[in-house]
């Protein structure tokens, strides 16, 4: 029976659905482990996981080494992906998007992301700014912008750090002055995700006074006059997508174009980064849990001093530590999301607590997954070296993990 | 014409997994293993959903039959675009020996049931690879059969259906009702898309026990014993032809 299913199956099944020859990573051992990701998800919930997993096996794993070397933007692929409802999962359906919950969104791309960490990092943010613009926006503006993004007939960018303002996003410079019913827009932002391949960039930007409460949101679409941008930057990771800074000088957008009200900006931006944070902690979860297989699959083959090195008790311990810290860290960022979705107060501070758990955890296990691996962990044959390398930058964006502590800190010591 | 197609589906072990036979060597572990549903039923579930999307039938029924979890299965077919489903209840016992010869007879009876004008099933499970549910419920319902199907197109009352068979591919055309089972190359199943697994949710399945139909489970076969296949030996080398020649006629080979 077993030697037959290969013969009669055959490889061209296996070829046609899969680029590799590989199972997918969850379903190799077919028997549940502690660190299964569907435990305690509804029957629904391991739908959309079991084909967002399928999804990246065949159509991401495959390609994720070349697109890190050539640094291709996998437009293609994502389109497809978008297909099947991942261009705006928790945005609302009447534009277009999936109308899921944050945790259906986090379990979905924590299974991307086991695929290629840096593509579906792109795609959760292309997914927040959809939604700021379908949360925010005016029926014509969401009716507008929503439906090709959530297709990803267009591609989204969020554009709130700039040269000068990282994480004090809040002193921002880029300036929007009110000119008829058009703002001039002049200023620069930095490390802008997609930024000069993407179509419609959601940017923050002072229309009034200093600090939070002179910023506004508008959404730029490319080819606008006067919107220019940088080099592409070359980085450790997340090379499937292009960084550049994006530039406005005089470059003229409609009022029609603000999402929400002047001064609403900040509020806006952070409002998204709430679910950002989420998305990004996710993405590092897949990135883990791929690693603790890989290394997993490495010490049941490796043979040193005469045995595998699963004999060995240091790796089983450290293999058990890796495992435990992916487990609560999913934990945490589970609970997060479900916090988000239903508005609770501590939604913010939980998001916070959640990416700087999970993304410090997740590299740490990423990183102990290569040493196990020795040499070959360096080679970029193998896979571990890319999941260490794309999710390194999940610890400084979306908010740095200091700031992650500013927020938690604020919440413990406020007076209020 | 009902414009009615049955699909059958089967749950069976995951085809990625390792398969481990039992310690008392009467099966293979299945308790707590990942199960899917056989890809050849995939298959079969994509070939109908092509044709409703055509316009070529109005509805696409899929069923299964087996325990509870058989459930999990039918929903991932109304993913794919089937309109609804049919989980005909075995129980437990029961589902060890249920075989192509009682599953065949409960198609036979549903198609009548449904007036259904095609059956597509996988060509065989991956677990059992038998390849005989077809071909005997074409033979109990004395419908045409086209099975190993690489290519199905529908012609008014007609199909034709190009089959891969040993000697390459043979294209025959046959009379509707037909049983039809799907060969790999068929098509590529679709993944479900999230908008489809939520919509699934709200489609029905309707539950049958196999004595509603008047299928009687018992079967008259038996497994005395499973084993793994036996492990590779290695290989001898040898020196010329005619000391090739000679080891095959020792080994029995020719």
């Amino acid at each position: 029976m077993a030697a037959s299913r290969g013969l009669c199956f055959g490889l061209a099944r296996l070829g046609a659905r899969m680029g590799r020859s590989r199972p997918p990573l969850t379903h190799r051992r077919g028997v549940s482990s502690c660190i299964d990701p569907s435990h305690g998800l509804t029957e629904e919930q391991k739908e959309f996981q079991k084909v967002a997993f399928d999804f990246a096996a065949n159509e991401m794993a495959p390609h994720m080494a070349e697109w890190d070397q050539k640094e291709l933007f996998p437009v293609e692929t994502m389109r497809r992906a978008a297909q099947l409802g991942f261009g705006g999962i928790y945005v609302q359906p009447d534009v277009g998007g999936s109308g899921l919950s944050r945790l259906d969104t986090s379990v979905i791309f924590e299974a991307l992301s086991t695929g290629c960490v840096s593509t579906t990092a792109y795609i959760s943010i292309h997914n927040m700014c959809v939604w700021m613009i379908d949360t925010f926006g005016s029926a014509e503006q969401r009716e507008k912008f929503c439906p090709d993004l959530c297709l990803m007939e267009k591609f989204a960018s969020y554009c709130l750090t700039e040269p000068g303002s990282g994480s004090d996003a809040a002193s921002l410079s880029t300036s929007a002055q009110l000119k008829g019913d058009h703002y001039i827009l002049n200023g620069s932002k930095a490390f802008i995700s997609g930024g000069g391949d993407t179509d419609v960039y959601v940017v923050m930007c002072r229309t009034g006074g200093k600090g939070p409460k002179g910023i506004s949101c508008l959404v730029v679409e490319k080819g606008t006059p006067g919107l220019n941008f940088g080099k592409k930057e070359m980085k450790m990771g997340w090379n499937s997508q292009p960084t550049r800074a994006v530039i406005f000088e005089d470059c003229a957008v409609p009022v029609a174009n603000r999402l929400g009200m002047e001064g609403q900006g900040f509020n806006i931006a952070m409002r998204g980064l709430n679910g950002g944070r989420i998305n990004i902690a996710s993405c590092s979860l897949g990135a883990a849990h791929a690693c603790v297989q890989l290394a997993r699959d490495h010490l049941l083959v490796r043979k040193q001093f005469g045995e595998t090195l699963s004999n060995n008790q240091f790796l089983q311990f450290k293999l058990a530590e890796m495992a435990t810290k992916l487990v609560a860290s999913r934990l945490l960022v589970r609970q997060a999301a479900t916090a988000l979705q239903e508005n609770r107060s501590d939604a913010a501070s939980l998001c916070a607590m959640a990416k700087l758990f999970a993304t410090d955890e997740c590299f740490s296990i990423c990183n102990q997954a290569l040493q196990m691996h020795g040499g070959y962990g360096y080679l970029k044959d193998y896979a571990v070296q890319q999941f260490v390398r794309d999710i390194r930058v999940h610890q400084i964006l979306e908010g740095t993990n200091e700031v992650m502590r500013m927020i938690v800190s604020r919440n413990l010591l406020s007076e209020i | 014409m009902s414009g009615r197609v049955l699909v059958g589906v089967k749950r069976v072990i995951d085809y990625a997994v390792k398969i481990r036979v039992k310690p008392d060597h009467s099966g293979v572990v299945t308790e707590g293993v990942k199960h899917s549903m056989n890809p050849f039923c995939e298959i079969a579930v994509e070939e109908a959903v092509k044709m409703k999307e055509k316009k070529l039938i109005k509805e696409v029924v899929v069923v299964s039959c087996g325990p509870q979890q058989v459930q999990e299965t039918i929903r991932t077919a109304l993913a794919m675009g089937a309109d609804r489903g049919i989980h005909v209840e075995v129980l437990a016992k029961d589902y060890e020996s249920l075989g192509p010869l009682q599953v065949s007879k409960i198609m036979a009876a549903l198609a009548k049931k449904e007036e259904a004008q095609l059956i597509i099933l996988g060509k065989q499970a991956i677990d059992g690879d038998c390849n005989q549910t077809g071909q005997m419920t074409a033979a109990l319902l004395d419908w045409s059969q086209g099975t190993f199907a690489s290519e199905v197109t529908l012609e008014g009352g007609q199909v034709k259906v190009v089959r891969e068979i040993d000697g390459g591919l043979e294209t025959i055309k046959i009379n509707t009702p037909a049983v039809l089972t799907a060969d790999l190359r068929l098509n590529t199943p679709r993944y479900a898309t999230l908008p489809n697994i939520m919509k699934a949710k709200k489609k029905k399945i309707a539950n049958v026990k196999p004595v509603d139909l008047g299928v009687e489970l018992t079967s008259k076969l038996e497994v005395l014993r499973v084993d793994e296949p036996p492990q590779r030996q290695a290989g001898v080398k040898v020196e010329t032809v005619d000391d090739l020649v000679g080891k095959l006629k020792e080994a029995g080979r020719i």
